[in-house]
């Protein structure tokens, strides 16, 4: 047997990004305790050299290695791409936070770069097995770091809640996938397309398969009936970790939808339509009028992401490329928005407070009206209120729906995002109208000072120039392999 | 235009960036820097508007000042602004009405000036983008945007049950908004990917989706004008809104629900403009009957006139259902004139709240007694509101009724009722507040107007007078531009 060498080029990103993390990992052992800031800066370095190396292997076209196993197009390029941005942003926003929780080591960065490689493996796969190795590289790592916090029993409970119900959820995918690869002899996702369209195998097997994989999905992406991981998870696990939950691993989510949903079962659209409407239409019910119950501002957020991905998958049912970047255009948005959201809740923290309740919020613009303006932005944009960017969002989900033919879903969709709006709101009134009940200084570190307040101005400026975002999502679905 | 310059632009950006200037002097320690720079936004804003009117021209029926540049090209959004006869005069009234509001509020608003200020800059901008949109995503946009700052004026600065009144007010207008969304993003998809407002005009729709659109757009603008039976939530963000929330509100953003008839659902769906006009009379005859009735029960000063504004905007809509020429350019001259009416009972109200912080008719008696130069000008801008010829107010009313009777002797008849109620709940009110012997001993404390309180008031007395007695010059640019809609509106789009 031949051993064929494989073209290592087009993996060059993740291979870098593995040896880093065992720098990362070996640096802190040795040196971690005199200098507590090395894990972090190495981690930096790390990401930037992502984006370098990424930036210099993107060729035009679609590149397979490994077998085919593995892919690289413009589509992979672009979500890693943002998810280097994303883990670098959410550390600079954490770095004070877990510091002055005892939890700057090697640990948490090391987790969140293994992490961040698993995204990069789902992002790139094309094969069932690669897509579900970057996915349980990338569970495992979130349920390690849900539990970093050992001492605290909610954050125990949360991390016994998330990694049970998420090994269910990868038990439901591997069933879907074990099914299909049963109807069609084929794990490879291009193999499967093709034996999908000439249609010599068993409907029913198939279908069966895409329901599993359908819910599966909908485990990771915390869409409901499957969502129930994501309050308690959100409110136990520390801030710093749910904002590394909630940001990126969205953006390696939508990926994984279009590898497996798109691409490979997209001759089915008329299969799984029926199911993600349902899906969507049950999220934004349960997210929306849960979050307006909640006095928990983290697990507010947590059922406001669930409505949230409602609106992702309402983009994706609509089945055709105008759908699917309309839908990573509100994926991205919503990145946008959660990071600078968990941003403020941080900056609102100190030791040995959290500010996770909603009255922390009170009065803000007395205290501080630079934060409290761009939390007002933030809040406006999740509610889809122009001139922000969350309106666009909005806009261009809405545009794929009605395209689809839905008009009702279309209407359905606004109705409940309505319903939204009243709890975002009530962050703006808290801060606003209410008078604070502290008056402790808010004094961010210069980095955060900075970031937070380019990260809430973005919202603003995408909101008057949306255009390039989303010429650059049309454009990754365009030159991808689906 | 102008050598090409982009006027219009520059009446949208002017206040907007003098108001991000505003905000930027920060705390209450720069109160006074932030006051004057307001104050120069906002008359510099009224300043650049003013060429709008010099340099229109009547004649013509086409958009005039028109800017058009590519913006979200991925869905073929243009920045694409034009005036007609019907936006301009709005726009007049929205940037003269702005630096009175400044004034008005110079010596009352002490806490978080600069926000205070700021707000209501961004918000007059954003009104005159609202009115200048031929983009209806661009429209969509500023139309959206005013709920903010209007938002946080009702609940950082208004009375003890704001935040109900605030966030009633946000909800009970996204409501509607969000389907007008819906439709837009529907007949972009029916025009073949246009989101031109003037491409919707010309675009031919079956009955049934008219019908629907017209009930998505009636949704967005009878709240906002605000028509029976959707017009709960004025009464509660007036009677919390502080007394410059309350002025532009009856004046500028009442105006953006009749603006919206006229440019959206009398030209792009007259089919169902006509096929429902019927329950849009009966509607808004409701409004302007039964509100009227439910204005004179008030004890609440604030209340009252907020009921009345709903029963002269049944004139309103009356007057554009009529579908002729006198309908329309009545209901137009009745919102420029209840802009300046509206405002000035407002401020006369809080001219007397600053004094004695009620709002209670029953709390006053005898105000004529300590406040003889108020008590004259109170006694116009009442007039004005009760329709008294000679005043703005009985202009409109008139030509709508005789609109009115020409379509349907009922309709002219239930409208003239107005005259009764109106001056029934307007001068009852005046009389139990101003005459008589002074009724508590809080009244004889008050003190005259001041210099700052008679300027503003004296302004807007002038513009109700003139308009009363010469309207010719509003009635001329619009004239054409009406009869063009008329005209556009008469032929089916079937």
């Amino acid at each position: 047997m031949n051993f064929l060498q494989p073209d290592f080029a087009p993996a060059y990103p993740e291979i870098f990004l593995l040896l880093m993390v065992c720098v990362v990992l070996l640096a802190d052992l040795a040196w971690g305790e005199e200098k507590p800031h090395l894990a972090y800066l190495l981690s930096q370095f790390a990401l930037l050299g992502c984006v370098l190396i990424t930036f210099a292997t993107s060729a035009p076209g679609v590149v397979y290695t490994f077998s085919g196993m593995f892919v690289d197009d413009a589509l992979a390029d672009i979500l890693k791409m943002m998810v280097y941005v994303t883990v670098s942003v959410v550390l600079v926003y954490s770095r004070t936070y877990i510091s002055t929780r005892g939890m700057l080591n090697g640990e948490f960065f090391s987790l969140a770069l293994f992490a961040t490689l698993g995204m990069m493996v789902m992002i790139s796969a094309s094969h069932f097995l690669t897509l579900y190795l970057g996915l349980e590289l990338l569970s495992l790592s979130l349920y390690a770091m849900v539990a970093l916090r050992r001492d605290s029993v909610g954050a125990t409970e949360a991390a016994i809640k998330f990694f049970v119900l998420g090994a269910l959820a990868s038990g439901f995918l591997l069933y879907g996938m074990s099914m299909i690869y049963g109807a069609t002899g084929s794990l490879n996702i291009a193999r499967v397309t093709e034996v999908i369209q000439t249609g010599a195998m068993s409907h029913t097997v198939l279908v069966v398969g895409v329901v599993f994989i359908v819910a599966g999905i909908s485990f990771k992406l915390s869409a409901a009936p499957f969502h129930m991981w994501a309050p308690d998870v959100y409110e136990g696990a520390s801030t710093a970790v749910v904002l590394f939950i909630g940001s990126a691993p969205k953006l390696a989510a939508f990926g994984f939808i279009m590898r497996l949903l798109a691409e490979g079962l997209g001759s089915m659209v008329a299969d799984w339509q029926g199911m993600l409407i349902i899906l969507a239409v049950m999220s934004m019910l349960i997210g929306n009028i849960a979050a307006i119950a909640q006095t928990n501002i983290k697990r507010m957020l947590a059922y406001s992401t669930i409505s949230h991905m409602g609106f992702v998958l309402l983009g994706v049912l609509s089945g055709d490329g105008n759908g699917y970047s309309s839908s990573m255009f509100y994926v991205v948005v919503y990145v946008l928005m959660t990071l600078g959201t968990f941003g403020m809740i941080m900056l609102l923290s100190r030791a040995g407070f959290e500010a996770d309740k909603l009255e922390d919020f009170k009065g803000l613009n007395r205290r501080n009206p630079w934060y409290a303006f761009i939390m007002l932005l933030l809040m406006f944009s999740m509610a889809g209120i122009p001139p922000t960017v969350g309106i666009y969002a909005k806009l261009s989900v809405l545009q794929a729906v009605l395209n689809a033919g839905y008009i009702w879903l279309a209407v359905v969709a606004v109705l409940l995002s309505l319903i939204g709006v009243f709890y975002y709101l009530r962050i703006v009134k808290l801060m606003y109208f209410d008078e604070p009940e502290t008056d402790a200084l808010i004094l961010p570190q210069g980095d955060v000072k900075l970031l937070l307040s380019a990260n809430g101005l973005a919202v603003l400026a995408f909101g008057f120039f949306p255009q390039a975002l989303m010429a650059w999502c049309a454009y990754a679905i365009r030159h991808s392999s689906i | 235009m102008l050598f090409g310059f982009p006027l219009l632009s520059l009446v949208i950006w002017l206040p907007i960036l003098a108001g991000v200037g505003v905000l930027a002097t920060g705390g209450d320690r720069n109160a006074q820097t932030a006051r004057w720079i307001a104050l120069a936004g906002a008359v510099a804003g009224f300043l650049v508007a003013i060429p709008l009117y010099t340099r229109f021209d009547p004649l013509t029926n086409a958009m005039q000042f028109v800017e058009y540049s590519p913006w979200i090209e991925h869905f073929n959004i243009h920045y694409h602004l034009g005036i007609d006869g019907i936006a301009m005069p709005l726009i007049l009234l929205n940037c003269f009405t702005t630096p009175l509001v400044v004034i008005a509020g110079w010596q009352v608003i002490s806490k978080r000036v600069s926000q205070y200020m700021g707000a209501f800059l961004i918000m007059s901008g954003i009104v005159n983008g609202v009115f200048s949109s031929l983009d209806a995503i661009l429209f969509y946009i500023f139309w959206e945007a005013s709920l903010i700052p209007m938002f946080l004026i009702v609940g950082v600065w208004g009375g003890p049950n704001r935040v109900y009144a605030a966030i009633k007010f946000f909800l009970y207008t996204l409501l509607g908004s969000l389907l007008m969304l819906v439709a837009f993003i529907y007949l972009y998809q029916v025009s073949g990917g246009s989101f031109s407002i003037l491409d919707y005009h010309r675009l031919p729709l079956p009955l049934a989706p008219q019908i629907l659109i017209f009930i998505a757009f009636l949704l967005a603008f009878a709240v906002k004008v605000p028509m029976w039976p959707v017009h709960t939530w004025l009464p509660d963000a007036h009677v919390e809104a502080p007394t410059g929330g309350s002025v532009v509100l009856a004046a500028i953003l009442l105006k953006l629900g009749g603006y919206g008839f006229l440019r959206f659902s009398l030209p792009i769906v007259p089919d169902a403009s006509h096929y429902l006009s019927d329950i849009m009379i009966a509607l808004s005859l409701v409004a302007v009957v039964y509100i009227g009735f439910i204005a004179l029960v008030q004890a609440d000063m604030k209340k009252l006139i907020a009921y009345s504004s709903v029963s002269h905007m049944g004139f309103v809509t009356l007057g554009f259902f009529l579908f002729n020429a006198y309908g329309v350019e009545g209901a137009m001259v009745q919102m420029i004139s209840h802009g300046f009416i509206s405002g000035a009972m407002f401020l006369c109200v809080g001219v007397m709240y600053d004094r004695l912080h009620s709002r209670q008719i029953a709390d006053y008696g005898g105000v004529a007694n300590k406040m003889p130069v108020f008590a004259a000008f109170f006694m116009l801008f009442a007039m004005a509101n009760s329709g008294l010829p000679g005043t703005s107010g009985f202009v409109g009313e008139f030509i709508v009724i005789m609109a009115a009777i020409k379509v349907n002797f009922w309709y002219g008849f239930f409208a003239g009722i107005t005259l009764i109620t109106g001056a029934a709940y307007t001068l009852w009110m005046y009389k139990r507040v101003v005459f008589g012997a002074v009724a508590h001993p809080s009244v004889e404390e008050m003190n005259d107007i001041n210099g700052r309180e008679i300027l503003v008031l004296a302004i807007l007395a002038l513009a109700v007078l003139w308009m009363g007695l010469y309207p010719l010059p509003l009635m001329e640019v619009m004239h054409t531009t009406v009869d063009d809609l008329l005209a556009h509106v008469a032929r089916s789009k079937l």
